[in-house]
């Protein structure tokens, strides 16, 4: 709202807030970019910019299984998930945004406790159970705890965006015939497919993050993701700290993160902020 | 199912405040509360099993004395872990380092993340760059940044290290649980602005030009009719905050591993079940963290009167 006209006051002093704000939100990242660039002598020289770049941290990380099968399986893991997280929270979110049933309360808190679990409570007898089931340290071990709490992030914010939904046309539908499920793989799924994209975007992120799980539920590269492999990087000897490396990894798992904010950046905040408040 | 129209009919005919028995229901009634609960099903099965499920087995492990390297000595003993954890200064040592790390890093979050989501808001230009650069650090993996920093504070190659005289901040106690909470700060304000912002918009223009006409100053409208207005969706953004806020791990798993008395109640778990490997222990902490968590919810909810962000959707 601020003022009706603009003055060149304001414009400089938002301009300044906005700088503020971006840099405040990217140092820390480029950092990582710069540490990534500098060679193993520069990494103990504590100037924010490497003075000479090279890629040697990036040819050492890429060229070696430790790391690129964990990276294979992150996206695996973290696209298989999603697509499993997102196909049943639409199933659920549409009926929690259209059907009268009873139980629904029910569902809704179940989601909410669930969205809020402490994951480090589940460590113990998941580790215990998955040992049993001979699930441990395999890419099932991972995807169905990454579904189960990618589930409440999904119907909250499918269902948000489900009410959005021009209903008329799925009344027009079953007028016609169509039965509730016909209605809602033919008209109503093509609808939601941008609230859908979005939700996505949201829970291949949570996956993508995720740290806890992926160190307690594998053992060896065969299943480990990306973010816990570099836990588990080692030096070129033992007595180097591989720094370089370990940024160089960091960045890599960072760069897919940026490209989705990048391209998706007003439906990630539209995602973001449907779900909890707009009541 | 082939009932469609009177699916429609019976929907809002239930919706009466006077719960009909299932024999008077219509068969388009039936129906629509079939698919109902096969469209939830799935969902329900997966979360269950993952969740409620495991919680329940570690409810029974924890009164087990259930040692991995001692497969035969396993045994029932009652309450015996809790005493133990209860009774442990490193339980409270935990829980202390993890209230202070919840405390402050929520505060200061929340008054940042009002900041940015009023900037998110309110910027005159830049609006789509602002919100992108915010959206880094929400999406960065926790871990990748943790390097970043514990780096940045690793004195003779930091960048932040050499600005405070290469002090080796990690290695004191409450310095290195700053560095943590300025970590979580950075990662977490981002997703605070956002849940923010989702209020800010929803607080009329009409009100705020209204006031500045009486003369209302910045802060006064702030005050009398921002917040109030945005007190819904603040205490749900406070309550999804601290709940995340206490279950704090991969920071500081990767810039401590909490080393110096900086571990908090997660790390205590995740030490006792893979270094001790000892079940009962570690189940009996789990059990204690989630009845932590769901004390802070049931605060939040009664005490402060929050909605629980799942009743909106029902009352739709």
């Amino acid at each position: 709202m601020a003022a009706v006209t603009t003055t060149p006051r304001q414009k400089i002093s938002w301009g300044t807030t906005n700088v503020v704000v971006v840099v405040l939100a990217l140092i820390p990242v480029l950092w990582l970019v710069s540490l990534s660039f500098k060679t193993p002598a520069a990494i103990l020289d504590p100037s924010y910019w490497p003075k000479a770049w090279t890629w040697s941290n990036y040819s050492q990380i890429l060229s070696t299984s430790q790391f690129i099968r964990p990276l294979i399986n992150s996206i695996g893991i973290g696209v298989i998930a999603t697509f499993i997280a997102v196909v049943l929270a639409s199933m659920a979110a549409y009926a929690v945004a259209r059907l009268q049933f009873p139980g629904k309360s029910v569902l809704i808190g179940m989601a909410l406790l669930i969205a809020v679990f402490p994951q480090i409570a589940l460590i113990t007898p998941l580790f215990s159970i998955e040992r049993g089931l001979g699930l441990f340290n395999t890419w099932p071990g991972l995807i169905i705890p990454y579904v189960a709490f990618g589930l409440p992030l999904g119907i909250y914010t499918l269902s948000a965006f489900f009410r959005e939904i021009p209903w008329e046309l799925e009344k027009a539908a079953k007028v016609d015939g169509a039965t509730p499920f016909q209605a809602f793989v033919k008209v109503i799924a093509p609808l939601a497919a941008p609230g859908m994209v979005t939700t996505a975007i949201l829970v291949f992120f949570a996956c993508w993050n995720d740290f806890l799980f992926a160190i307690s539920f594998t053992s060896t590269i065969s299943s480990r993701t990306a973010p816990a492999s570099i836990a588990y990087f080692s030096g070129s000897s033992q007595f180097t700290v591989p720094t370089g490396p370990i940024a160089a990894a960091a960045v890599v798992i960072t760069i897919p993160i940026i490209i989705f904010v990048l391209f998706f950046q007003r439906r990630i905040v539209a995602g973001l902020t449907s779900g909890a408040v707009k009541g | 199912m082939s009932e469609a129209v009177g699916t429609v009919a019976a929907s809002e005919a239930i919706e009466e405040p006077s719960g009909r028995r299932k024999p008077q229901l219509s068969e388009g009634a039936k129906a629509e509360r079939r698919l109902g609960y096969w469209l939830c099903a799935p969902a329900v099965i997966v979360m269950v099993a993952v969740t409620l499920f495991p919680i329940g087995y570690a409810i029974y492990l924890s009164l087990e004395r259930y040692n991995l390297e001692l497969p035969q000595d396993v045994k029932f003993i009652g309450l015996g872990n809790y005493a133990a954890v209860l009774s442990s200064p490193y339980w409270w040592q935990a829980l202390k380092v993890t209230v202070v790390i919840t405390v402050f890093s929520v505060a200061i979050t929340l008054v940042l993340g009002m900041l940015l989501a009023m900037v998110m808001h309110r910027t005159l230009f830049g609006r789509g760059t602002v919100r992108t650069a915010a959206l880094i650090p929400y999406g960065i993996v926790t871990v990748a940044a943790a390097y970043g920093w514990q780096y940045a504070w690793t004195p003779g190659q930091g960048y932040l290290a050499s600005v405070f005289n290469n002090s080796a901040a990690l290695t004191q106690e409450w310095k290195a649980i700053g560095v943590i909470i300025l970590a979580e700060i950075w990662k977490t304000t981002p997703f605070m602005g956002l849940l923010l912002l989702a209020g800010l918009s929803l607080v009329p223009e009409d009100l705020q030009k209204a006031a500045m006409v009486d003369g209302a100053t910045g802060w006064q409208r702030f005050t009398k009719i921002t917040l109030p207005l945005m007190k819904p969706a603040i205490l749900v953004a406070l309550l999804f905050r601290t709940l995340d806020s206490f279950r704090i791990f991969d920071n500081i798993y990767i810039l401590t591993a909490g080393a110096n008395n900086t571990g908090s109640v997660s790390v205590l778990g995740y030490d006792n079940l893979f270094n001790a490997l000892n079940l009962g222990i570690g189940s009996a902490i789990s059990i204690l963290i989630f009845i932590c968590v769901a004390i802070i919810a049931f605060l939040f909810i009664k005490g402060f009167g929050t909605a629980a962000p799942g009743t909106d959707i029902t009352k739709r």
